[in-house]
């Protein structure tokens, strides 16, 4: 499997890759409607480390996730991508009008500007009318810019894989490769079938994913992610859905990428996987993260008795 | 009963049909299906100004009755120097009205694809464009084949209504020899039979495209 350069030092990336923050989330926030689903979390992606997210539903570790990849647009908190952009959501949500800081305005600044102009004098209003449109055009560009910059670095596993019904296997693992980053055909089809024998899939290539088990489909998906050679793999729930005796087969491929040293952020209710694969594990409830730390710690000794009570009804659901 | 003329008539009503009918039909079709796209995609945009353009269209078209549409492009539109030979006319009126009741459908369609598979474009690194071309509108089409060949199906018959703007398709023919021989009820169900043939044959053709679109479902 290929990887960039400075993590694919097989089992053992040297010291300073693996240090390396790849991702940096600060107070990232996020209400639907009157519901706060995020309350100003922070998390730290180092490259070749994986990330476990648990936690009851609800409490927003999915959102956070798909924060991650400019499917959600936090409502503020920032996200820096090493050797990307920097992106301040705070300044999107308004702010960015007055501070003279274009750079980071971003979009869906229509409400935040739009009061303020209102709150502006009539002729400040007049005045900067055209260049303010101008200005919130701009901003939503970069805005644009920025969401596909964290997402052109990233891909995503899905709970209900979202593969697409309509294209067989291999279709769907070169799609990404042959459409958006411009693989020339023959190479994008010799790594998909490179990738698709890894996960024992080699004999499916032309099937429909409706002929293939829930698994197989999740491998697929995996396949499809790893066709991109991201920097980062998201993985939102990837064994909810599936019947529990197809659960193996998804994580033995999850658990072997991390041993490959892929950098991956995992949203998951497999305690056993997260404990075992994870280098850090993070417990979120309300919004907020309660605890983190240490697989071993945080599951075997939790600081905080939110994390225990929720330790103790997945593992012993009886009691 | 009189067989002669039935037969004698069969090929002028038939050649009528498919000179006529049939062409107005798949071309109205066409330009209608495109024009139904752009306002199932109007209608669909977060954008309230271009949505509400897209719905009052649908209202619009909906709303009146087609031989209003066409009296209005074909005897209306010279007042605004706006002349139509027939043909034209009747294509712009088809074309329009398709474009209304096609776009709700097609609109129907793009939001019965799962959201996820506009997410799984989006993370593979697709335009919005790009997935709505590739992804979404693939999917779609597979679901709206079965109303829009409603619509198609309905046109067929519809065009039997350009005859009052002196286009000369297959009811045209019909109108012609009726009065010609004086016999109406014999004409008018001859050609009636001939456009219950025809739309039997496209029922054919839809099962094929539908047939055809399903081969990646479980069945």
């Amino acid at each position: 499997m290929s990887r960039t350069e400075d993590v694919s030092n097989g089992d053992l990336p040297n010291e300073d890759a693996r240090t390396a923050d790849l991702l940096i989330a600060r107070g990232i926030q996020k209400s639907f409607g009157d519901n706060h689903v995020l309350r100003g979390v922070d998390l730290n992606v180092r490259r070749g480390e994986v990330i476990a997210l648990i936690g009851p539903s609800g409490s927003g570790k999915t959102t956070m996730l798909r924060s991650l990849n400019g499917l959600e647009t936090p409502d503020a908190g920032v996200l820096e991508l090493d050797g990307g952009p920097v992106v301040d959501f705070a300044a999107q949500a308004g702010v960015g009008h007055e501070a003279g800081s274009d750079a980071e305005v971003g979009a869906e600044s229509e409400n935040g500007a739009g009061s303020e102009d209102a709150a502006g004098s009539e002729d400040a209003a007049r005045t900067t009318g055209a260049r303010g449109w101008s200005r919130r055009r701009a901003a939503a560009r970069l805005a644009k810019a920025n969401r596909a910059a964290l997402r052109d670095r990233s891909a995503m596993v899905f709970q209900h894989h979202n593969l697409f019904p309509h294209r067989t296997v291999l279709e769907n693992v070169i799609e990404g490769p042959t459409q958006v980053q411009r693989v020339p055909r023959a190479t994008a089809i010799g790594r998909a079938e490179e990738l698709l024998a890894r996960v024992g899939l080699a004999d499916k290539r032309d099937a429909y994913p409706h002929e293939l088990s829930g698994g197989q489909q999740q491998r697929v998906g995996i396949v499809r992610a790893l066709a991109l050679q991201p920097d980062l793999l998201l993985f939102d729930e990837p064994t909810s859905a599936l019947d529990p005796e197809l659960v193996g087969e998804v994580l033995t491929v999850m658990k072997e990428l991390a041993d490959e040293g892929w950098t991956m952020v995992v949203v998951t209710h497999e305690l056993q996987f997260a404990r075992q694969v994870a280098n850090e594990v993070l417990f979120l409830d309300g919004g907020v993260v309660v605890e983190r730390g240490a697989p071993a710690q945080l599951f075997s000794n939790p600081a905080e008795d939110r994390t225990r009570r929720f330790l103790d009804r997945i593992l012993h659901p009886l009691d | 009963m009189d067989w002669q003329l039935v037969a004698d008539s069969f090929w002028p009503l038939l050649r009528g049909g498919l000179t006529g009918t049939i062409p107005l039909a798949l071309v109205s079709f066409a330009f209608g299906l495109v024009l139904a796209l752009v306002v199932a995609l109007l209608r669909l945009s977060p954008n309230p100004a271009l949505s509400w353009i897209g719905r009052a269209y649908v209202s619009a078209i909906r709303g009146t009755p087609l031989l209003v549409q066409l009296f209005i492009i074909f005897y209306g539109m010279p007042k605004l120097g706006i002349v139509f030979e027939p043909w034209p006319a009747a294509i712009t009126a088809f074309s329009l009205n398709v474009g209304g009741y096609a776009a709700e459908v097609i609109r129907a369609a793009i939001l019965s694809v799962p959201k996820g598979q506009w997410e799984a474009g989006w993370t593979v690194g697709m335009s919005p464009a790009r997935t709505l071309g590739r992804i979404i509108l693939p999917q779609a089409a597979r679901v709206s084949v079965p109303p829009l060949s409603n619509t198609f199906i309905s046109l067929v018959k519809d065009t039997s209504l350009a005859t009052v703007i002196l286009v000369t398709e297959m009811f045209r023919k019909a109108q012609e020899i009726a009065a010609f021989s004086n016999e109406f009820l014999l004409i008018y169900t001859e050609a009636a039979l001939i456009y219950w043939m025809f739309c039997t044959v496209l029922a054919t053709g839809q099962n094929a495209i539908e047939k055809r679109l399903d081969r990646y479902v479980a069945h």
